[in-house]
């Protein structure tokens, strides 16, 4: 006989492959009032730390994992809920959530994710969906990155909508053969996942290469498209860290890419060992080599920007915003068309939606707001 | 995609996808199938290999796992003469106990053609071979001399320590146009971890910071790696941070990655479960106290077998082999050191 | 069940290959007749074994390959290089120890080799051939296009672990491989008489599932007739041979070996067996080829060995940049 307003704070599930995470810090105290949006605990995962926003409005009731200590995804760590929920119902929630995180055992309320494939001209295209709603939204990474890059957008995302992530050809779990390396293919690969989930129409949002990429989709079916979001998109202005973009494709070693990985963030203690060694282990796969050097050739041109995602988007209408990173080093920001809607967000670099997620967030939603 | 399989069904994994590569790699050894290709009445591919890392491959591939007679000479020899000749095989010493009877065809010929040849040969045969203590199989089927092979230029070494390593170092070894011993502990068969479905080479010369930490820097070889983690969970109750470093090859070795945590974090401990006369152990820390003498903050450990053969009874084989304790030991032994 | 094989002169074959021959023989001769006198001089490094006196075992042999085939060596391995096809010139700068020399000075006369003629060096390790030519003989066999592979070796390597797991498995394994152990009665100062313990070493074949052949290693035609028939049956799919050459070294064990533990078997033989002498009796009294054109062949052979001494005194050694190439293909 709960109190349904009694709200609990889980560990999210930043990442397919996150099955534990540590907390490293509350931000917000018990008894503060929280509104959506605020943040409330800095999390720790093997891959990177992160700041949990607040989907949750009412008092920080009771905090039930302290700082320090690492628990399962889905487990509950904090309990919000009205000032007037008496403090006998909160403390059975408590209870029963310290129970559970003594006991180990986690039920997942969501299964989490959706992990499955798809087959587009002749490639298998590996996804991961959260959420349902009545909006789709389709997350496509950059260059050398991978659906996870989305950790932390598409779990929040997916309280309200139908999310899919998916890795581009040569990436992630998808097929590693890129055919030509070009965008028109990267665009029919995401086309072609639309078709096979049956989705008629979505809201695209594309990070880097990735931004290029949905543009292009965009161009090519427009109808499919109801909304972009351009995160530090590749295709606006000349100007390109070229060095970034070789040195990742050649790098064989940790020394090698640890640096490069490095200028990817405004704050370089995000990369950890365990991102670089992800990166390399996706790096020995047989054929990401080639792929990435033919996405090099699809990028470059001498060392300047090859794509002309402005020029593409030129006599497409859909409703677009761009998001970047005030200190991107790779792509620095640019001035754009004023007519696109632009948000330049402090303290991140070219990784905005994995250093400030919210503000990505916050783009994606105007984006289907508008779309 | 990654999924959990062990150490022992990554290696037959490299194998059965490289053989699907690459029509010139063969597979050698004595009982790689076993059973009727080699006379016997009853089953085909009967074993698959003394502990099963082979099996299958004789169905899969045929005419190209060919079992022998037991004459190491004579087929670690034919190996090596196949590869001058276009062939890519992954010949199996059952036990590197067993490399005196045929260690002149490795040290002398294998590793000798391309120099003395003056660069005009090519010998890309990978020797596969079982190493190590645990399994109570007494003094001439337990050692680790892979520091023997070490010694000789013109062979590269190759110690792996996980399911994702085993997979990714044999396929490498088997692309590689040198001659290669890849040394397979017995008893991490059956330990699994995460490993690609897809190809993958990890390169040589690449070691692995398998923990990061900068108290204490502790390399580790082969098997010795998962003890050593666990000698650094240990530690880490009493607020040491170890790194703990795989080299993943003892031959090339990657120096750099340990002269800069060495640099980083002034001490450290080598763990090798060879015997301590010129081991690993012996040859880390000289290069260490070489070429980083002036970072370090205490005289370096070494935690090794003891000088004897390997034990029959178990009581005395669990003394034998390093263990988290022992490494515990030397890690406050360079932490606590004054002078 | 062991045979002997002793034809004078083979009527089959015609003048070109006869002269072939011919020169292959005399080229062995003159190359090791003049490291004989050059080492005397002390230029030469290290340590060299000469093959003279046995030419007609490496040509007899030899001849029958072509680019299918392959071929490993003994610390005497000059000969079978020459026969092989290994350039004289870069051969010569090899023993000298430069960098002209088909190793590059880095393998000396007892590594001399070159593997893009299949032939996989003189080997200081005795009975070191053996093994490899399984390998060699298997690649061949998996190819399909009917290569051999011949392991050269010598009384005493017959008696070697390697030489004798190498009999058995390339027996088991159906090999084209031809085992050629040849006896020249000595290993370094023991008799083979001594230690092999039967009366030959082709006695042997039997024991290890193969037919052996015992011919005069001073007999040109002989050694071709018999290497014939065990490399023709190797190609055909009909397994390994083992051919027993009965021969004699003219010099010592290496150069500077004062041979005390021999009696005058070498005089004797330089008289009267001679594969020289005999080769040339036997095809101009049967007409096929003419003292002129084997005095030609003398002095071709003289001049290519003049010129071979001459360039290899004069080039450079290697350097100290030379030290540690090759090692590795890639480290």
């Amino acid at each position: 006989m709960t109190d349904d307003r009694i709200q609990r704070v889980t560990m999210p599930k930043w990442g397919l492959s996150m099955k534990t995470g540590t907390i490293t810090g509350w931000v917000a105290a018990e008894g503060d009032e929280i509104s959506q949006g605020d943040d409330l605990v800095e999390i720790d995962t093997d891959k990177i730390a992160g700041a949990l926003e607040s989907t949750w409005e009412g008092v920080l009731r009771k905090i039930v994992a302290e700082a320090g200590s690492s628990v399962p995804v889905g487990a509950t760590i904090a309990v919000v809920a009205p000032a007037d929920v008496s403090d006998e119902d909160v403390e059975a929630v408590v209870a029963q959530a310290r129970e559970q995180l003594a006991a180990g055992v986690v039920e997942e309320e969501d299964a989490g994710a959706e992990v499955g494939t798809v087959e587009v001209d002749g490639r298998s295209i590996s996804y991961a969906t959260m959420g349902e709603g009545e909006d789709t939204i389709v997350l496509v990474h950059g260059y050398g990155g991978d659906k996870n890059s989305w950790l932390f957008v598409q779990e929040p995302l997916s309280h309200m909508h139908t999310v899919h992530a998916l890795d581009l050809p040569g990436h992630g779990a998808s097929s590693k053969d890129v055919g030509d390396g070009s965008l028109e293919t990267m665009a029919r690969a995401v086309l072609g996942f639309l078709d096979a989930r049956g989705i008629g129409r979505a809201h695209l949002v594309g990070h880097s290469l990735g931004a290029a990429v949905v543009a292009a989709a965009a161009a090519e079916a427009p109808a499919r498209v109801r909304s972009l979001t351009l995160v530090a998109p590749v295709g606006f202005g000349s100007d390109v860290d070229a060095e970034y973009l070789r040195g990742f494709a050649a790098a064989t070693s940790r020394r090698q890419l640890k640096p490069l990985v490095g200028r990817l963030f405004a704050d370089e203690s995000l990369v950890t060992r365990q991102l670089v060694d992800d990166l390399l282990r996706y790096k020995r796969i047989d054929g990401v080599g080639a792929a990435l050097q033919r996405l090099v050739d699809t990028l470059l041109d001498g060392d300047r920007q090859r794509i002309d995602t402005a020029a593409r988007l030129g006599g497409v209408d859909v409703p677009t915003i761009v998001v970047w990173g005030r200190e991107d080093r790779i792509l620095p920001p640019t001035d754009i068309n004023a007519a696109a809607n632009v948000r330049v967000v402090d303290r991140a670099g070219h990784m905005v939606h994995m250093e400030r997620p919210a503000d990505v967030r916050h783009a994606v939603e105007a984006a289907v707001a508008a779309g | 995609m990654a999924r959990t399989i062990s150490y022992r069904e990554a290696i037959n994994e490299a194998l059965a996808q490289e053989m699907e590569r690459d029509a010139s790699v063969i597979v050698m050894g004595e009982d790689n199938a076993g059973g009727a290709s080699v006379g016997s009445p009853g089953e085909e591919d009967a074993w698959g290999g003394v502990l099963g890392v082979t099996k299958g491959l004789y169905g899969r591939f045929p005419g190209r796992v060919l079992d022998t007679p037991i004459s190491e000479s004579a087929f670690i020899g034919a190996a090596i003469g196949a590869a001058t000749r276009g062939l890519r095989p992954v010949v199996e010493l059952m036990f590197i106990d067993f490399m005196g009877v045929c260690f002149d065809q490795i040290f002398n010929q294998a590793a000798k053609f391309r120099y003395m040849f003056g660069g005009n040969a090519l010998t890309p045969v990978v020797i596969r071979t079982m190493y190590g203590a645990g399994l109570r199989a007494a003094a001439q089927h337990s050692q680790a001399l892979y520091p023997v092979f070490t010694h000789i230029p013109g062979l590269k070494v190759v110690t792996p320590s996980s399911p994702y390593d085993a997979k990714g170092l044999l396929i490498a070894a088997i692309r590689d146009d040198d001659p290669v011993i890849f040394c397979e502990h017995k008893a991490l068969y059956d330990i699994t971890g995460d490993v690609p479905e897809e190809s993958y080479a990890i390169p040589f010369g690449e070691a692995n910071v398998v923990r990061e930490g900068s108290d204490v820097t502790i390399v580790a070889i082969g098997r010795m790696v998962s003890v050593a983690l666990q000698a650094a969970e240990d530690v880490a109750g009493s607020g040491i941070e170890a790194e703990v470093i795989d080299p993943r090859t003892t031959s090339p070795l990657d120096e750099d990655t340990i002269l800069e945590s060495v640099e980083h974090t002034g001490r450290l401990v080598v763990v090798d479960e060879a015997t301590p006369r010129c081991n690993l152990a012996t040859d880390i820390s000289a290069l260490v106290a070489q070429k980083a003498f002036g970072a370090l903050r205490a005289p370096i450990e070494m935690v090794s077998a003891p000088h004897t053969p390997v034990p029959f009874s178990d009581a005395l084989e669990d003394l034998y082999v390093p263990n988290p304790q022992r490494i515990v030991n030397a890690v406050k032994a360079v932490t606590e050191w004054k002078r | 069940m062991t045979e002997t094989v002793a034809p004078e002169v083979a009527p089959g074959l015609d003048a070109k290959v006869l002269l072939e021959a011919y020169r292959i023989m005399r080229t062995i001769r003159g190359f090791e007749d003049r490291v004989h006198d050059e080492f005397a001089t002390g230029e030469i490094p290290g340590f060299v074994h000469l093959y003279a006196g046995e030419e007609a075992s490496a040509a007899g042999v030899i001849m029958h390959l072509d680019e299918r085939d392959s071929i490993a060596s003994t610390h005497r391995g000059h000969g079978h290089c020459i026969a092989r096809g290994v350039d004289v010139k870069t051969m010569m700068a090899e023993i000298f120890g430069k960098r002209t020399g088909v190793c590059h000075g880095k393998g000396g006369s007892m590594h001399i080799a070159d593997l893009s003629k299949g032939m996989l060096g003189a080997n200081g390790i005795v009975g070191g051939g053996p093994p490899l030519i399984c390998g060699t003989a298997l690649a061949a066999k998996l190819k399909g296009a009917g290569g051999v592979g011949v392991a050269f070796f010598g009384d005493g390597a017959s008696n070697q672990g390697t030489t004798l797991e190498a009999l058995n498995l390339a027996a088991v394994w159906d090999l084209p491989a031809i085992f050629v152990a040849e006896n020249n009665g000595y290993a370094e100062t023991t008799s083979s008489s001594w230690s092999v313990a039967a009366d030959n070493i082709a006695d042997r074949a039997g024991g290890f599932g193969m037919p052996g052949v015992i011919v005069d290693g001073f007999d040109f035609f002989a050694v071709h007739e018999a290497a014939g028939e065990a490399i023709s049956r190797a190609r055909a799919g009909g397994g390994p041979t083992l051919i027993e050459v009965k021969l004699t070294r003219y010099y010592g064990h290496f150069e500077g070996d004062q041979q005390t533990y021999r009696g005058d078997e070498v005089a004797r033989a330089k008289e009267s067996l001679d594969c020289l002498k005999r080769f040339r009796a036997g095809v101009t009294d049967s007409g096929q080829l003419s003292d002129a054109q084997l005095d030609q062949v003398d002095s071709e052979v003289a001049a290519l060995i003049e010129e071979a001494v001459v360039e290899a005194k004069a080039a450079s050694k290697p350097t100290e940049a030379d030290l540690l190439t090759d090692v590795y293909v890639s480290y």
